[in-house]
């Protein structure tokens, strides 16, 4: 490394030579503190989203302590190695207002879109992650990415209205093909060449915007409504073109895999569920790391969950509601053995930030990430006594490590402290009941 | 506004004997094209008669219809169309995002679906995919109408011929002159800058793909001179909503033809081109994406059994299960057009080696038609695995999950969810002993707050418990004899083949399927303001002997299928399903 420094390197770049990044870092790319790109711009702070079903058992999940150095009760052992990357939130409330409680829906929607919804096809606001990729997602080539573990192609949390979902990866293979296959712009590509193709592609969506203004003009308010949206979209395939035509900046930790293993077998048993996560979480944060997104949402298992626990009978939330609860434990053992191995995978996903080396610290710092749930104690839907967990320090502007109990407040404290860190000015969040202006306090710098 | 009950009344009893007794005029009507209309008794395939046309609209209520939607295509008639468009040969592996169900049906949504950024850059992926192959050096001749004058640049003309007609096609009407010209300059600039015609064509085709004339289908709305101050669906919408409900499919040539010369707009015409539609062997298509879609097979994409339980049930299975349940579906309904009631206690079926080892039979290659003895519990579609497996837990059957599954999808009867607040643990009490599924859901039963609806699906369920969580026969659990009594609305039966015959005589099980048709056709949800015409269609499927082809002849031919009407407020239901 001793012979190259900044000048040399983006000399080499501009005069159009091939510049091979075979890097460990390009500190020189850097400002001094490492906290920034050298030509001033900040590293980029990401948005993310990852969800469990069913949420927990209080008696062996919430910590007695609160505060730094909080005890890990049993079915949150596992989380030891990550303790000081991430924050729990314990006993928060998700308030459904004047609607039911729509059990496995109302506690997550709210949740993720500070509203509780009024009947089981109702997403009432768009979603934290759409709202937040509205602000932050703009530039990179997906404004956002979406994936399960679940192995099924309607399993999201990630909508823009009722009608809309952002549909989810559910396929390893279809998700590596989709970001590193043929169309992928390696920013790290030793020529950079502009692609004829994409330039008149680039050229052709003008007329299908022009068709998209006509038929908007036929049509009536709601479906011009979609057909906005539409609009919308193709205005994103534009910038992605454009970004196509211009060469991408080298990034250092960018190193994609040049195949992955096929898919894991379909299914629902633990295991599978637990390998799609993890070669969804490695494609994902790799995805991150080259910038392709900067909203992303992973789910481990659905709110409720139908992952299988191999040899027994029931699937995830079945157990929640017909197991009896153990007089001795004081709990379900098999729902919570559930509970234990999203936990285990929530390691996984944390862990995986940890590999990327970005600055002088690694990926974790520059994200922010929100985990929830879609109730408290699952097996009689309780929407209080809720937990959530976030990641990351948000380019140093969170700290982590922290117990915090939420004493009853809403849920949606923390997506609004999620909204101020990534820049949403807004003055508050949330609907009715669930509306907050008060932000976690206690995790931010 | 009079609200369809979405709780399990007998609703379609109760419109059953208004069709009886009320309507003697559409009644009469129905019996008389009974008697000489040829959909009555095979696929028609003959010229409507005068007398049958004269009939044909008799007696049906001055209601119903549909707003002008605008639906997003799915993936299946996507597929289908650009085969059509393009020929069988194409790769055609796309998969875009599921629809969302709604009222029972997942087509009911693609009407209101929007298309996310994400969405969008998945059409995009796609219509290069197609177009990369239209162009193709290996197909371009069979697709081509013509060939340009050189292959490394533009050609105006040549571009205008195939533009032209795969555009008729893909956009189900004429390309306007604007959309036409701007089109092939798109070709042209693109052949220019690539130095090659073919690779110009693709980039203008790649756009028509993802325009939204194409990927939705939008219907407009005209003045119906026959009943001034309504609105009728124009041609090409009327012929668009007519091949994706028969062929789930974009009209074919012929139909745009018909749509052209103004003869969809006359009932001779019209009925001509839907008896010509029916007698295609593409409805096949078309009905196998209807009862896919009204069973709910899309479940099955993400459905699985647990592998240490079940070891032996894979993915395969539920493949094989799923087309199964169609083969019969299909063979029954269109084939040999029998009464539809039939199909739940037919003993005939097809059956794959897969499948084979889990009804206990010889293995044979490839699908195989085969006939269950007399004295077998096997008959009709709830004894299949796709109906047993489908509604059960990953390793045990559910009796609740059936009977849910046979009044939602069988008999259009919405059950309410459970409430939030209950304790269902006793359920799986350690200190009984409940060696039997009866023995486990009896506790649902004697809780008060899970009674009223566990009565609505336990009875119909606890008689298919003679299948395990697999489908697989059994008559024991755990060391005790299986009791499979049961009853649906007051038809006690103590067997599965007594559940397959009450459940055959009960009305609603035809007015369900009326129902999802004629929601299914236009593309929403019945309103609670067509409780008349759905009235009228139930006596006329039952006056033509439930036939499938029949039905779908009355409800195509009917004035309320391209009544435009205009949007209703959302309705008020008990529950979404």
């Amino acid at each position: 490394m001793n012979g190259l420094n900044r000048r040399r390197v983006l000399r080499g770049m501009l005069n159009g030579t091939a510049v091979t990044v075979g890097l460990p870092l390009l500190n020189c790319f850097l400002d001094g503190n490492g906290t920034a790109l050298a030509s001033g711009r900040p590293m980029p702070v990401r948005f993310g989203t990852w969800f469990w079903g069913l949420g927990m058992a209080q008696s062996v999940f919430v910590p007695k302590k609160t505060g730094a150095d909080y005890d890990l009760p049993e079915e949150i052992a596992a989380l030891a190695p990550i303790q000081q990357h991430i924050n729990l939130l314990t006993n928060s409330v998700a308030h459904r207002d004047t609607y039911q409680n729509l059990c496995h829906y109302t506690g997550w929607v709210i949740n993720r879109t500070g509203a509780a919804p009024k009947d089981g096809g109702n997403i009432p606001n768009e979603t934290i992650d759409v709202t937040i990729a509205n602000q932050i997602g703009r530039t990179t080539r997906f404004k956002s990415l979406t994936a399960t573990a679940t192995g099924d192609a309607k399993v999201t949390n990630s909508y823009e209205n009722s009608n809309t979902p952002n549909p989810p990866e559910w396929s390893p293979m279809h998700f590596y093909t989709r970001l590193f296959g043929p169309d992928f712009p390696d920013p790290n590509a030793k020529n950079f060449v502009k692609d004829p193709q994409v330039m008149v592609r680039h050229s052709v969506l003008s007329g299908v915007m022009d068709e998209t203004k006509g038929l908007m003009q036929k049509v009536g308010y709601e479906d011009r409504q979609r057909l906005d949206q539409y609009f919308t979209g193709l205005r994103h395939l534009e910038q992605q073109f454009e970004q196509r035509l211009k060469k991408p900046e080298p990034i250092a930790a960018c190193q994609p895999p040049g195949s992955i293993p096929g898919d894991p077998a379909m299914g629902k048993d633990e295991e599978l569920v637990a390998e799609r996560h993890r070669l969804m979480t490695d494609l994902m944060v790799m995805a991150i790391a080259c910038d392709q997104t900067r909203v992303f949402n992973v789910g481990y298992s659905e709110a409720r969950s139908a992952t299988i626990r191999r040899g027994y009978e029931k699937p995830h939330h079945t157990t929640t509601h017909e197991e009896p609860v153990d007089q001795k434990l004081g709990y379900q053992p098999t729902a919570s053995w559930f509970t234990r191995r999203a936990m285990e995978s929530w390691v996984y996903f944390v862990e995986a930030f940890t590999k990327i080396p970005e600055g002088d610290g690694t990926l974790l710092d520059n994200v922010f990430i929100y985990a929830t749930t879609d109730h408290g104690y699952a097996r009689v839907h309780s929407l209080d006594g809720m937990p959530m967990f976030t990641a990351g320090r948000a380019g140093g502007r969170v700290k982590t490590g922290l117990h915090i109990d939420m004493k009853g407040s809403p849920g949606t404290r923390l997506g609004y402290t999620a909204l101020r860190l990534m820049g949403v000015d807004t003055p508050s969040w949330g609907t009715n009941s669930n509306n907050t202006s008060s932000e976690v306090g206690e995790i931010l710098v | 506004m009079s609200v369809r009950p979405s709780v399990p009344v007998p609703s379609s009893r109760k419109r059953l004997r208004a069709a009886l007794h009320g309507s003697a005029i559409g009644l009469v009507a129905a019996l008389a094209l009974s008697a000489c209309d040829p959909a009555g008794d095979t696929a028609s395939q003959t010229p409507a008669s005068a007398t049958d046309l004269a009939s044909i609209r008799a007696g049906e209520p001055q209601e119903g219809g549909a707003p002008a939607t605008l639906r997003l295509v799915t993936t299946d008639q996507y597929v289908h169309t650009l085969s059509y468009v393009f020929g069988p040969s194409l790769d055609l592996s796309v998969s875009f995002p599921p629809l969302q169900r709604e009222k029972g049906l997942l087509a009911n949504s693609a009407a209101t679906a929007g298309v996310t950024a994400s969405q969008l850059e998945q059409f995009q992926r796609a219509a290069a995919g197609v177009a990369a192959q239209v162009v193709d050096p290996s197909r371009r001749h069979f697709i081509f109408p013509c060939e340009p004058k050189a292959e490394d640049a533009a050609d105006a003309e040549c571009a205008s011929a195939f533009i032209s007609k795969v555009g008729r096609l893909l956009y189900r009407r004429p390309l306007t002159e604007g959309e036409l010209q701007a089109w092939i300059a798109a070709a042209g600039e693109s052949a220019d800058k690539l130095k090659d015609f073919y690779s110009g064509i693709a980039v203008a085709l790649e756009g028509m793909l993802i325009s939204p004339d194409v990927l939705f289908i939008a219907e407009t709305a005209e003045p119906d001179p026959e009943h001034p101050g309504q609105e009728r669906l124009d041609s090409y919408s009327l012929a668009s909503r007519l091949s994706y409900f028969l062929w789930n499919a974009s009209p074919d040539d012929e139909l745009l033809q018909a749509a052209e010369g103004g003869k969809l707009q006359t009932l001779e015409g019209l009925a001509a081109e839907v008896d010509r539609m029916l007698a295609s062997p593409r409805l096949e298509d078309g009905m196998r994406a209807f009862f896919d879609d009204m069973f709910a097979f899309a479940e099955f994409d993400s459905l699985a059994k647990d592998p240490e339980i079940y070891p032996f049930f894979t993915g395969v299975t539920l493949a094989d299960a799923r087309e199964q349940t169609l083969r019969t579906v299909i063979d029954h309904l269109i084939t040999r057009n029998q009464d539809y009631r039939d199909l739940y206690t037919t003993r005939e079926t097809f059956i794959s080696p897969t499948l084979a080892a889990l009804y206990k039979l010889p293995a044979k290659p490839g699908w195989t038609p085969y006939e269950f003895p007399e004295d077998s519990q096997r008959l009709g579609l709830l004894t299949q695995i796709s109906f047993l497996a489908g509604h059960s837990h990953p390793g045990r059957s559910s009796p609740t999950a059936r009977g849910k599954a046979l009044r939602e999808i069988l008999l259009c009867q919405p059950v309410p969810a459970p409430p939030p607040n209950v304790d269902f643990s006793a359920v799986e009490n350690p200190d009984a002993s409940y060696p039997t599924q009866r023995d486990r859901v009896a506790v649902h039963l004697k809780n008060p707050s899970c009674a009223g609806c566990h009565k609505i699906t336990d009875p119909m369920g606890l008689a298919l418990e003679n299948f395990d969580g697999a489908g697989r026969f059994r008559t024991s659990e755990n060391g005790t004899l299986i009791d499979t009594s049961g009853s649906l609305d007051g038809i006690k039966f103590d067997s599965p083949a007594g559940l397959a015959v009450a459940l055959h005589d009960n009305p609603a099980l035809p007015s369900c399927l009326v129902q999802r048709l004629y929601s299914y056709g236009l593309g929403a949800p019945a309103s609670g303001d067509d409780f008349e015409l759905l009235d009228y269609f139930d006596a006329r499927f039952q006056a033509i002997g439930y036939k499938l082809p029949g039905i779908l002849r009355t409800i195509v031919l009917s004035e309320a299928f391209s009544r435009v009407e205009e949007p209703k407020a959302p309705q008020q239901t008990a529950q979404a399903d």
